[in-house]
Order: C-alpha cells, then sequence, then structure tokens
C-alpha cells in the first residue's frame, strides 16, 4: 500500500506568533518552527497502517528550506522516503492554491492513502482534506478517531460533536485524524540516523509543471488587508477562597446576570 | 439586491442557533436564501422567516445525510451557478468548514473561515493565533464563501417570508464515495452544544480524576451550560475527547466561560480566549488562566464549586 503523509511546518505556538507588516502574511522567523501537531498523529497511522498491510509511507511537504527539519523528523519516527515542494513563489499561498499544488504532488508520488492532520495549528481552517478529496476525486474519510483498511475497503470512525458516524469507502481516500486516533511514537536514537540516509526528493513548481504565477500571495483567492493585536483583557478581580469563594463567585455571576 | 446563501444546520426538524445568527449577518448584505438538505423544512419554516429568511431552497434527498459533505457541497455549487449570489455563508463547524473547501475547489471561490463579522464590502474579521491578533480579510476572486464562527453574532429576529421552494439536484456518484453507515450518539443528556451554548464550563487536570466530572457536569447543569475540558483532561481519558476545548479541540466563544482546576496552558488559551466573560477557580495563583479571568477564586475547586452551585439553586429558587 502507498500512502501518502502530509506535514506542515508550523510556527510554535509556545513562541510569539504574527504576521509580516509588508504583506500580511505568516512571519516565519518571528516564531519557533515546529511540525503541526497532529501530524504527528498522522505519520503514526500511516506508520501502522503500513506495518499491518505491508506498503512504503510517503512523506509530503510543502514550505520553505527550513522545513526539512520536519520531514527529517518524520522520517526519524519511521518513514520511508519523502517529497518536499519548495519554492519562494507559494510564500502567502491560500487554502485553494496549496491544496493544488499538494494535490499535483501527490498525483506524482501515486497514493493508495492520503493521511493528513484534520487541521494545522497556525491557520486552523480544517479544509485541506476536504479540498484534496474534491481535487483528486477520492473519498474523504475526514477527523478519522479510527481507521480500519484491507488494502481495498476503508472505515473510519468519524468524529462529531454528538459521538461519532462509522464512514466506509473504497481505496484510494484521503482521511484526516485527530488526537484520539493513536499515540504517536517517539524517533528512537537508530530512527534518527537511520533518517539522514532517507531519499528526500527536492521539487520546484517548475518540476510539477506549475505556474509560478498561480502560486503565492499574488494568486490567492483570499487576502489579510489588515491586522492588529488584540487589546490585553482588563485585569478582572481576583479573590483568595476564604470560606466564602463559592458564594462570592455566585454574587459574581448575579452582577452579570448569568443568575 | 443579490442574494447571500445561509446553509442551515439543523436536527430534521429544529433550525440550530448558528443558523439565526448566519441569517442576522446575511441581512446587511444582500436578500438571505436558506438552503436546507434532508426533510424537515415546513417545521423550521417559521423559525427561518422570523429570522429573516426570504426563501428557503430545500434539497429534501435523505443523500444529504448519508454521505460524507460532497453532497451538500455539490448542491451549494449548483445553486451558486443558478442564483449568483453575493456571498455564500456556513456554520464554521467541522462539517460546515470542509463544505466550504469543496465548495471553493468547484467554484475557484476564496474562503474566509471562523469569522466573527462582517464589515462593508464583505471584509471578515478573524481571530488568530488563539486570539493573539485580529485580522481583516476579504474574498477576491469567484464567490466569497464565508463560515462564521458560531456565538460570534447575537441573533437578532426580522421578518421575512422564508417561501419554500424545492430544489433537484441528483447527487452524482463521485459524491457518493463516503457512506455513513452508522452512528453512535454519546450520552450528554440535554446539555446544549459546545460550540452554541451560551455559558461553557470546562474542568482540567485540577479534578484530579474522570469522576469528579460530575461536579462539573452538576455545575453546568444548574447554569444550563455545556460541558468542556482541557487537554490535559481528554488526554487523561476523564471527559470524551470531542468536549476537549483548545487548539487541537474545540473554539468557543460564549457569554460565561468558567475554567475549573485548568491553569491555561496556550493550547487552551486558543480555544476560549475571545470568550466574553471568564470566570476561573484554580488552587495555584500563579495559574496563566487567571491573567484571563473576569473573576477568579484562588482556593480548592472541591470546596469553591460546591458552595457555588448550592448558592446557584438557593437565587433560583428565591
Amino acid at each position: 500500500m502507498n500512502i501518502v503523509v502530509l506535514v506542515k511546518q508550523v510556527p510554535d505556538t509556545w513562541s510569539e506568533r504574527t504576521l509580516r507588516p509588508e504583506d500580511n502574511t505568516l512571519d516565519r522567523d518571528a516564531a519557533d518552527a515546529v511540525i503541526n501537531e497532529l501530524d504527528d498523529y498522522a505519520i503514526e497511522e500511516g506508520l501502522r497502517l503500513a506495518e499491518a498491510q505491508g506498503g512504503e509511507v510517503t512523506i509530503v511537504s510543502m514550505g520553505p528550506e527550513k522545513a526539512a527539519e520536519a520531514i527529517r523528523k518524520a522520517l526519524s519516527m519511521g518513514a520511508d522516503k519523502a517529497v518536499h515542494l519548495s519554492d519562494e513563489a507559494l510564500r502567502g499561498s491560500d487554502g485553494l492554491v496549496t491544496s493544488a499544488v499538494l494535490a499535483s504532488v501527490i498525483g506524482r508520488v501515486g497514493f493508495d492513502l492520503v493521511i493528513l492532520g484534520s487541521e494545522s495549528t497556525d491557520a486552523r481552517m480544517g479544509t485541506l482534506a476536504a479540498m484534496l478529496a474534491e481535487r483528486l476525486g477520492v473519498p474523504q474519510l475526514s477527523f478519522a478517531s479510527k481507521v480500519e483498511t484491507d488494502g481495498t475497503a476503508i472505515s473510519i470512525h468519524r468524529q462529531a460533536d454528538y459521538g461519532y458516524d462509522t464512514v466506509e469507502a473504497t481505496l484510494p481516500a484521503v482521511v484526516s485524524v485527530v488526537e484520539k486516533i493513536n499515540e504517536p511514537r517517539y524517533p528512537s536514537f537508530k530512527g534518527i540516523m537511520a533518517a539522514k540516509k532517507k531519499p528526500v526528493e527536492t521539487l520546484t513548481l517548475a518540476d510539477l509543471g506549475f505556474d509560478p504565477a498561480q502560486a503565492g500571495l499574488a494568486a490567492s483567492a483570499t487576502e489579510v488587508v489588515s491586522f492588529a493585536k488584540r487589546p490585553p483583557r482588563a485585569a478582572g478581580t481576583i479573590v483568595t477562597d476564604e470560606g466564602d469563594g463559592g458564594a462570592k463567585a455566585a454574587e459574581f455571576l448575579a452582577s452579570r446576570k448569568f443568575i | 439586491m443579490a442574494e447571500i446563501l445561509v446553509l442551515a444546520e439543523h436536527d430534521g426538524e429544529t433550525v440550530k442557533k448558528v443558523t439565526t445568527e448566519l441569517l442576522t449577518l446575511a441581512r446587511g448584505f444582500g436578500e438571505p436564501a436558506v438552503v436546507w438538505t434532508g426533510p424537515g423544512a415546513d417545521s423550521a419554516q417559521a423559525r427561518l422567516a422570523e429570522f429573516g429568511a426570504a426563501k428557503v431552497y430545500v434539497a429534501e434527498s435523505a443523500d444529504y445525510d448519508d454521505y460524507v459533505v460532497a453532497p451538500k457541497a455539490e448542491l451549494l455549487a449548483q445553486l451558486v451557478a443558478d442564483k449568483s449570489p453575493a456571498a455564500v455563508l456556513v456554520a464554521a463547524t467541522s462539517e460546515g468548514r470542509e463544505i466550504a473547501g469543496r465548495l471553493a475547489v468547484k467554484t475557484g471561490s476564496g474562503i474566509l473561515t471562523d469569522v466573527t463579522g462582517l464589515s462593508e464590502g464583505l471584509v471578515g474579521e478573524q481571530s488568530i493565533f488563539g486570539g493573539a491578533i485580529t485580522v481583516q480579510s476579504r474574498v477576491r476572486a469567484g464567490t466569497p464563501i464565508i463560515a462564521v464562527r458560531p456565538n460570534a453574532v447575537s441573533p437578532e429576529p426580522a421578518a421575512g417570508d422564508a417561501a419554500l421552494e424545492l430544489v433537484s439536484v441528483p447527487v452524482s456518484d463521485a459524491a457518493k464515495a463516503a457512506r455513513v453507515t452508522g452512528r453512535v450518539v454519546a450520552e450528554r443528556g440535554e446539555r446544549p452544544e459546545l460550540t452554541e451554548a451560551s455559558i461553557v464550563v470546562s474542568g482540567g487536570r485540577g479534578l484530579g480524576a474522570g469522576e469528579h466530572f460530575a461536579l462539573i457536569e452538576q455545575l453546568a447543569d444548574s447554569l444550563g451550560a455545556a460541558v468542556g475540558a482541557s487537554r490535559a483532561a481528554t488526554d487523561a481519558g476523564w471527559y470524551p475527547h470531542q468536549f476537549q476545548v483548545g487548539q487541537t479541540g474545540k473554539t468557543v466563544s460564549p457569554q460565561l466561560y468558567m475554567a475549573i482546576g485548568i491553569s491555561g496552558a496556550i493550547q487552551h488559551r486558543a480555544g476560549m480566549q475571545t470568550s466574553k466573560t471568564i470566570m476561573v477557580v484554580n488552587k495555584d495563583p500563579e495559574a496563566p488562566i487567571f491573567e484571563l479571568a473576569d473573576f477568579g477564586v484562588v482556593g480548592d475547586l472541591f470546596k469553591v464549586v460546591p458552595q457555588l452551585i448550592e448558592e446557584i439553586s438557593k437565587r433560583s429558587e428565591g
């Protein structure tokens, strides 16, 4: 089974994240870069399915040169090889452009299953799995908290507010995962050493036959017009419980007409 | 005046509150036309009229519930082609955003997700990076597709006709590729949905054990609130994962958010920072969650919360 796992390098939530004033796109220099949290779960699921079914796990990532770090981490967890799409012309691409370019890379690699995290911690759109399924013309199995496949049929638990739906389809398919799905492994020392020798193919838009004028901020269907830091919340009232904390809390709720 | 398509979220009978919020927003930019999938439009018609829907396009097929997302996107794409609306509004729920994603690809349109308000020219306000930054964005290609965060807009009534109009768009085989074969509904009593609730009570690591979530539920029920949980609590298996509030879970912006035994790691704050009023109970005065609190109690939650529940019940009797 050919499994493609998508990986995105994102600014660390723990650091100060901001946009660049000159073009309102993500300021990658302002924050530490890490692998998107849910991608660990996508990689883990890809590895488990490949271990159970046989097959290969290929990491696909779009991002600047520095994204090679995230790719290397995925390879050290056990993925077999990687494709890194890196092109300055991609900077500022919105979801529509990103999904088009990624679909093109995925098509070139070939796949039975594409696995990704259900959203990234930076853009938080949660639309990529749906867009890729639409572009690739394959079933969309998103928000999976459980995946089962025999290499032909596939079924998932699709997480919902009320619980979950069971969803069935036939491969090839796109699966997005939620964190409930598994417990991602840590790269072992052996894995980290082995990752250094694994093949990483670097592609540009030209390699894909994709016109650079159709990518990046200028070609995107959305734009950020302006941005501003949210003003800090006004300091609240903090009391220490001296046997009357609950009563004071109730008074506050009453003063705001919640009770 | 151009139409604004509003995709209804409903349970087959009653329209969800978020749809009344979408209608309220849509009225400022065009004539709101609801898109209703599956049965139940008749029973919801009065409510849709109350919030200013001019029309209701009804596609009755059961296919919309039986297959994942794609049939709804197909229907909307057809309506976009037929009606040339000024915009399409959906709720920024998991499914709403996915419908928006497929529709964007089909129509070559831009999407704004998790929008908290709209201003002239359909410029959307969004709160990003865990609420640290507010951005103004717009769509500049195709028909703007706007996914609106539930609870961000106050629903206001305005009379409309809500004239039902049957539309028949055959669902393609391609859109039937992912079939829903079963539905497992978790027990959650009569509590409101997390992203729709006007009050959310969340519990975290400070509870110490899953069974102590009963206390959170009791407090929530005394206020008619939804229950949420921090990542620490869902990871520990104390509360089901779908109730997680935070960066990898739900984003909520209720009128009142109560964080009980939650320290307020950045991952959690990302999911609740835009709540209108925030109350905190935590024994650690240094917990970062206190920075967000409008009212905070430093103390043992097992003493403070029972007393609070008792006070609430006294006041509601009085």
